[in-house]
Order: C-alpha cells, then structure tokens, then sequence
C-alpha cells in the first residue's frame, strides 16, 4: 500500500475522512487532525467480512473508530464497491494514529461516480475548515 | 467521522488549579471534569498509563478536596458519619471509607487520616466537595468540641505514582520514605516544601500523595517533575488515571459509587465495621440489606472478543439483561477489554459467561474477579 504522508493529493469529508484516488480505486482513512482529537486508537470496527462483496453509499456509516476516550462513526466520502479492509487494523489500531494517511489507511473502494470527490474539500480548504472549528 | 469526539474545554467559567499554566506550558489537552479545566493527557493516555505501570507518572490532584476535623469530639463525630472503625487509627495512619444516606446510598467515598489525637483529615472528590461540606457541617451543629474546617482551597495535593515514586522522592527529603508503610503518611518537607507525605495512591502502583500548601503546589510540581526526569517519568492526566484504576478494581464515585448503591454492593464490605460499637448513619439499612441480600453486586468482566466495553453498556446472560457496566475500556496493561459493573438478577461467580450489548451487538464475556491487575511484589 501507499504510504503517502502527505496530504496534498487527498481530498477531505466535513466527517474528516480523506481520499486518495489512484484510477478508479479510493482509498479512505481518517485525517491526521481526527486522529489527534481522538486521541490514542485502541480499536476499530470496519467492515473485514465485507471486502469484494459490498456497495458502499457515498455519506453511508462504515464502520467505528473508538479511542480510550470515546467512540466515533465513520462515514464514507465517496461511494463505490468495497475492494479491501485493512487487516492490520485488526491488532494494531495504534497505526491509526502514527499513519493515518499511510499505514492507518482503512478501506478502499472501486468508485462508481469519481465526480463525488469534487465536493470534497482539498488539503488547504480543509486546514482552514480544522482552523475554524478549534 | 462523527463530531463528538474528544471535546475540549472552553467555559471561561470553571475552577483552575494553581498547576494550571504549568498543563497548559506543557501542552496538555485540557477538558471539564467537575467544574474544573483539567488535563486529560499530556503525551498521550496510553504513554502515561505504560510510564506509571513501568516507572512513574506525575498527577495533579490538587481539585480534590480537604476538611480538618479537629477537637475532644472529633473521633466520636467521625465514628458516627462513616462506617469504618475511626477508633483504630494511630497517628499518622489512614484509611478508606464512605459517607452514606441513611438508606445506606453512598454520598462520597472518602480516606481520613488521624494526624493526631483529636486531628484529622478528611479527604473528598472534587465533584463531591461542597456536597460532603454541606454534610459535615450539618452533621457537626449538633456535635460538642469539634472544629470543622473546609482547607480544599488553600491544600495543594500531587501524586508520584509508580515503582521508581520512592526512588525519585527521596533525594528531595529526609523523612526515610521506605518507613512510611502503605495508608500511613509522616509530616516532612520534599524539596523543602511542607508537606504531609502519604503512601496512598489510585493507580495499584506504589506511590506517595503529597499534601501541601496550594501556592507551594508548583514549586513541588517542578521539583518532582525535575527529579524524575533521569527515570523517566511523566506527567500524567485525568485519561491514565482512570485506566489504571480501571485495571487496579478501584472505585470511582460517579460510576460503581453513587447515591443508589451502598458499600456492601460495591464489595467494600472490608471498609464496614458493622459491629465498630457506635452506630452511623446508614446502619440500618446496611445491616437490613445483609440480611435480606445484596439488590446488587459489583462484578468484574472481560470480553472474549474484541470490542470496547464502556459505562452504560447492557450486561446479558441467555439473551436477558442482567445489569450493567459503570466502567470500561481498553486495558493497557493486561491488553484486553475490560469493565465493571452491576448485576443484578444473575449469575456473579468469575467464570460465568455473559455478553455485553455494544452497539447492537452481544459480545461475548466473562465474569472476572477484582481486581484485574496486581502489581508484582518484589
């Protein structure tokens, strides 16, 4: 998998997910500001059963994301069918926060309309948008 | 992700200790815990909790309250309002006990320590303080040669907690801590600062709690943290302290305490003298419910499969609900799920399976005795 650091290239959810697209293929993961409010990751739910045999709604909740603190859902920005999970998440949630737009990535997607990543922030909206709220 | 995640304080409003600007200079997150803007985690909850388990943490729980209780009638006035045996406290011994409704509901959990003959001091939680003040004073009107005093603002307190704490006090004071046994304390001076050193502590580790006045509560602050350095400790925050508690069975009130649940239910039967020779209130009712049996009983569980237990959550057993948790999460240090909570219409052996109902979900479980952590003897 990619691993990216940089997130120049992703596109970013009000919800704080980001999206790389490569071709046709999103990957998701959640933003390194989300991680940080978050605080340390000690367990994820995501779809792991579902890989190859699912529809994804774009806005749909996917799964959850829990830190000692507390629980929170996730939603996809982008809609298209469920290619992989990452397994790694399964014993390691810390990777969440440590990568969050590398080894932390979540899911991806073969999308059905990229055209929905145009309503997505880009890196500097986004910023400013996390610059607002806190 | 949804928006209600780790929300950070921002009420201009609520009560700051005088370690305030040395959290934010560190960079704490800072959140609302009752009525005070305190640090939630420094570095990070599961780093804390880990430099606590392996080394030392540094809290400030200086929010917490103090009451002296002083006089010819300040034993008599103690026996009466906990159910613990005041009586058999030497000088500068403790011990754990609860102030209680007379329907034997706890109003507070508590420590009092005999500084003397006639001298104690009562210490209460933060969220609880003007509470338990209301209490005492009421309690005191009718009480002959007693003095009470409400010192929480004026009483500075921090805790060194984990298997180096001793080793990284001592070089600051003469006082032999190593002579100070577990729930005793010695008036002394670390770092020069008077202090009342206390071998008490909330996390299962070794540890001191250090009483001192609140404007000498930095000065303390920044010697320790300096001190400990070379060993590695760390400040510690609000999120630690509640996971090692967690590990260590202890109570927090609020959770597996409250106004509904008496002493004997929360399995603090060892903190209950009924037969102490002096009646306090809530007897009655604590001797009523023994004899009729407990409404309810703290258990410890651990999940068999993965999942975050938390407070609130349903405790099932053959598809019925059975009780709830007041407590859960991700233990650091065992590396599995656990909670605590109540049970009230089943099977309480450790050993007996269960589930927990997370969102949606039954997760299966076990009952697990308390605590779920001990710290190795050497």
């Amino acid at each position: 998998m990619a691993t990216d650091d940089q997130p120049a290239n992703l596109k970013f959810a009000p919800t704080h997910e980001w999206v790389r697209l490569d071709g046709d293929i999103a990957t998701i993961g959640i933003s390194h500001f989300a991680q940080e409010e978050l605080g340390d990751v000690v367990f994820l739910d995501l779809p792991w059963d579902d890989a190859g045999e699912r529809a994804v709604q774009a806005g749909s909740h996917f799964g959850d994301v829990e830190s000692v603190k507390a629980t929170s859902e996730l939603f996809a920005p982008v809609g298209g069918a469920l290619v992989s999970v990452n397994e790694a998440l399964r014993d390691q949630p810390e990777l969440v926060n440590r990568s969050p737009y590398g080894d932390g990535w979540m899911l991806t997607l073969r999308v059905s309309d990229p055209s929905e990543l145009d309503k997505l922030m880009d890196a500097d909206a986004y910023a400013a948008f996390t610059n607002e709220s806190h | 992700m949804s928006a209600d995640s780790a929300a950070g304080a921002s009420s201009a409003s609520l009560l700051r200790t005088p370690l305030f600007e040395r959290h934010r200079a560190l960079t704490a997150r800072l959140v609302e815990f009752s009525g005070w803007e305190m640090p939630v985690q420094y570095s990070g909850i599961l780093d804390e909790h880990r430099a606590v388990r392996e080394r030392a943490g540094l809290f400030d729980v200086c929010h917490m309250g103090e009451f002296r209780v002083e006089g010819d009638g300040a034993l008599d006035f103690l026996q009466r309002l906990v159910p613990n045996n005041v009586a058999r406290l030497a000088d500068n011994q403790a011990l754990y006990s609860q102030i209680l409704r007379p329907d034997g509901g706890t109003l507070d959990d508590l420590i009092i320590y005999r500084l003397g003959d006639g001298r104690y001091m009562i210490v209460v939680n933060a969220g609880t303080m003007q509470k338990d003040w209301a209490w005492f004073s009421e309690h005191a009107a009718s009480a002959d040669q007693l003095t009470l005093t409400n010192i929480s603002a004026e009483t500075g307190l921090i805790a060194l907690q984990g298997p180096r704490a001793l080793a990284i006090i001592q070089p600051l004071t003469e006082t032999p801590l190593a002579d100070i046994a577990y729930y005793h304390c010695q008036p002394g001076a670390v770092a020069g600062i008077p202090c009342i050193i206390s071998r008490t502590g909330y996390t299962g580790e070794d540890g001191f709690e250090l009483y001192c006045a609140a404007e000498q509560a930095g000065g303390l602050w920044d010697a320790l943290l300096g001190a400990g350095k070379a060993e590695g400790l760390l400040p510690a925050g609000l999120g630690a302290r509640d996971t090692l508690r967690l590990e260590a069975g202890y109570c927090l009130y609020g959770h597996e305490l409250t106004e509904e649940i008496t002493p004997l239910e929360a399995g603090l039967g060892w903190t209950v003298k009924l037969d102490k020779g002096v009646d306090f209130i809530g007897r009655d009712a604590l001797v009523a419910e023994k004899a009729q049996g407990l409404r309810r009983k703290l258990v410890g569980v651990e999940l068999t499969e993965r999942g975050v237990p938390r407070a609130e959550y349903q405790i099932t057993q053959q598809g019925e609900t059975v009780g709830a948790l007041t407590s859960g999460g991700m233990a650091p240090t065992l590396g599995k799920p656990i909670g605590m909570g109540y049970i009230t219409s089943g099977e309480t052996t450790p050993g007996a399976t269960v589930a927990i109902e997370i969102r949606g979900k039954s997760i299966p479980a076990v009952i697990a005795p308390l605590p779920f952590y001990k710290r190795p003897r050497s």
